[in-house]
């Protein structure tokens, strides 16, 4: 269940001394490789906590479900925005449901 | 760290790195940045420092979010009350009621403190937190683990990411430190401390999950699959006590997506029903409580309808209010949003057709059952200066999110209070060049060397454990024969590590959880091998021993003696607290 990364949005989040998503993985999976673009060392051995998927400031990372557990194809996408996720949802027969909500406070110091 | 160091070409290539504390934790998780941030608040001058495997913001079990707080003492009931909860979920202990009381009496303000830091709780109209159970509250979690670290950094504890702990430092039977190594900068950590809390995850990947057959997923487990029991490895090795190693964590969980049940069962309602639409809980297991019957029951349960030939088992979510539903899937996206892709895969509407259930493969995760270190009060092991908290502390089940963070502060105040006055003494050099050889050797084998990788002997202990050991494929159950035999073959892969090769530091990482995994697999197996009773049905079944003995009703400890490897299992009695009936909340 590979994290896909889509190449011609991938910049390796050039500058930063760590993309955000090998921050952002919990199995040290991601990596930039010589061609400047996020890799994955090892599809099999992703969790699909998809928290690379929502670290990633371009939108250039989906978790698709392997085949032998899913069908062809759904898609579910977040959009981080401030204390609020929106996520897309579209299953195999098209049919797209929006989910928004908040995940985080306004903290008062 | 940015990018992946370059092998070394040799072991004198490879840079030692000694940093020095007054408290080291080991994993910054949940009980860990509990840890850090009570030091702060008890003691400012305190040094603290964080080991962790990854990166502390996205690290561990709680990295994909989580969606309700297990236990929050509701009004008008006491810690005492949720004690006896707690016990009857394992079917009246026996359980540490010592550790169990201290850290209910802890719990409430350590979830207060999440709130405060910015974790929404949903509350209702008249801001009244919003029970989805007897216990447990909804949360919108997320967040969780980016909030819990960016405490634990502001507290001031200085976190070294990327850097994995592979042996524990001792200075003769106290612990005074951990060896480990980064898996990026390639480096080798010495940490120094007064006292050290050991804050890992717990086990998984000990067992074959079967949704690793034939399938392109190796990791679609339930537990965080890079939670490997390193914890739990490390101090075996140096002859701490281990107790109740045999409880193992079994859930139900969704059916080829091994995702969490609790959100659709509990929060919801929705009952569990067998291929003939009959209500299991109700019609087999009214005797048990019903849907209230111990948490081991409700896991066992739709495994049995699969053995005796009714299954499939579903949650029954048919005709639920859509307005419900979709309060049900944003619920999912705070903990585990790919099944919300999963479900979407399978173009399938909860409302209109039922969410499918099976059984998880078996972890050791003591923040959840209650396997892991026999702890004092103070959570001090029986190893001198290493104190235990969350998952890695056993004999308290039950404690999930809210009780692994009360853990990480009684542990710190454990910690903080033997410190006082400690001397200490210089990390010994044999000690230090030795595990510095031994974690690095599968990196400098050579190009030539015909040997294994670490991949292939997880999934032979992995076949190992499922069908000797229990495992889902053999519907948990096991026998004295079957445990003899994965001991004898625990022994053959340990011996065969010696062949381990590693490709990168990444690899070298994998090479290292295989070797701790087969520790705290072979524990498993003599815990397993003692108890000749079955207790807790499915967590822990005896095909050989189907009924439970009263001779047993007692926690079963073992040590391996750092000496020889040689594991001792004893008994140590269990002791009730709490007054009342034991198998009722």
């Amino acid at each position: 269940m590979p994290p896909i990364v889509d190449p011609k949005k991938c910049n390796g989040c050039a500058g930063r001394e760590e993309s955000f998503c090998e921050e952002a993985c919990p199995g040290d999976l991601m990596y930039v490789g010589p061609d400047g673009k996020s890799h994955c060392h090892a599809a099999r051995d992703c969790w699909d906590c998809m928290s690379c998927v929502k670290m990633c400031p371009r939108n250039a990372i989906e978790t698709r479900m392997p085949y032998q557990l899913g069908y062809h194809k759904a898609r579910l996408t977040p959009i981080m925005g401030k204390n609020a996720i929106t996520w897309k949802c579209t299953d195999i027969h098209g049919k797209t449901v929006t989910y928004k909500y908040r995940n985080r406070l306004d903290v008062k110091d | 760290m940015p990018r992946m160091a370059q092998n070394p070409q040799s072991l004198d290539a490879v840079e030692t790195v000694r940093v020095d504390c007054d408290v080291l934790i080991i994993g910054g998780g949940n009980a860990g940045c509990f840890s850090a941030v009570e030091a702060a608040k008890i003691d400012p001058t305190l040094s603290v420092v964080i080991m962790e495997k990854a990166h502390i913001m996205r690290s561990g079990a709680c990295a994909a979010g989580m969606d309700a707080i297990n236990t929050y003492i509701p009004e008008g009931k006491t810690p005492e009350d949720l004690v006896r909860w707690c016990r009857s979920q394992v079917g009246g202990g026996p359980i540490r009621e010592d550790l169990a009381l201290s850290n209910a009496r802890e719990l409430n303000e350590s979830v207060d403190d999440l709130e405060r830091w910015g974790l929404p709780i949903l509350r209702d109209e008249d801001g009244k937190i919003r029970y989805r159970g007897a216990w447990d509250i909804s949360i919108h979690g997320e967040q969780l683990k980016p909030i819990m670290a960016e405490k634990a950094i502001e507290a001031g504890a200085k976190v070294y990411n990327r850097v994995a702990c592979t042996q524990l430092l001792m200075d003769g039977p106290r612990c005074i430190g951990a060896l480990g190594f980064g898996v990026r900068d390639g480096r080798f950590y010495v940490f120094r401390a007064g006292a050290v809390i050991n804050a890992t995850g717990g086990a998984a990947g000990l067992y074959k999950s079967y949704t690793a057959d034939a399938t392109d997923s190796h990791h679609q487990i339930w537990m965080c699959p890079y939670c490997v029991g390193t914890g739990y490895a490390v101090g075996i090795r140096q002859g701490a006590e281990m107790t109740s190693m045999e409880q193992r964590w079994v859930a139900t969980r969704t059916k080829d997506f091994c995702g969490p049940v609790d959100t659709i069962s509990v929060g919801y309602k929705a009952p569990i029903i067998n291929a003939k639409g009959e209500r299991i809980m109700q019609s087999r297991y009214a005797h048990l409580g019903a849907d209230k019957a111990p948490r081991y029951i409700r896991a066992n349960a739709p495994m049995e309808e699969w053995l005796a030939g009714r299954g499939p088992t579903y949650c029954d979510t048919r005709g639920m209010d859509p307005e419900l539903a979709n309060r049900m899937m944003t619920d999912y996206l705070n903990e585990r949003p790919s099944f919300v892709l999963f479900l979407a895969s399978r173009g399938q509407d909860p409302v209109e057709e039922p969410i499918e259930i099976y059984g998880s493969d078996p972890y050791i995760v003591g923040g959840h059952t209650q396997s892991g270190f026999w702890v004092d009060l103070e959570r001090m092991t029986t190893v001198p200066g290493l104190f235990a908290a969350g998952e890695t502390a056993g004999g308290n089940p039950n404690k999930f999110v809210g009780g692994c963070a009360a853990e990480g502060k009684l542990a710190l105040r454990g910690a903080a209070a033997y410190i006082k006055g400690l001397e200490l003494p210089e990390p010994d050099p044999a000690q230090v060049a030795a595990e510095k050889e031994r974690v690095f050797a599968p990196l400098l084998r050579g190009e030539d060397f015909d040997g294994l990788r670490a991949l292939e002997m997880e999934e032979r202990l992995q076949r190992l454990m499922d069908e000797y050991a229990g495992g889902t494929s053999q519907f948990y159950r096991t026998n004295e024969e079957r445990l003899d035999y994965a001991l004898k073959h625990i022994a053959m892969l340990r011996d065969q590590t010696r062949y381990l090769k590693a490709a990168d530091l990444h690899d070298l990482m994998a090479v290292h959880e295989v070797v701790d995994r087969i520790d705290v697999a072979e524990v498993l197996c003599h815990h397993l091998r003692f108890r000749k009773e079955t207790r807790w049905q499915g967590w822990q079944t005896r095909s050989d021993y189907p009924e439970t003995d009263p001779a047993y009703d007692c926690h079963v400890e073992s040590r391996r003696d750092p000496a020889t490897g040689e594991i001792e299992t004893f008994t140590r009695p269990y002791e009730q607290l709490v007054p009342g009936d034991r198998y009722k909340p």
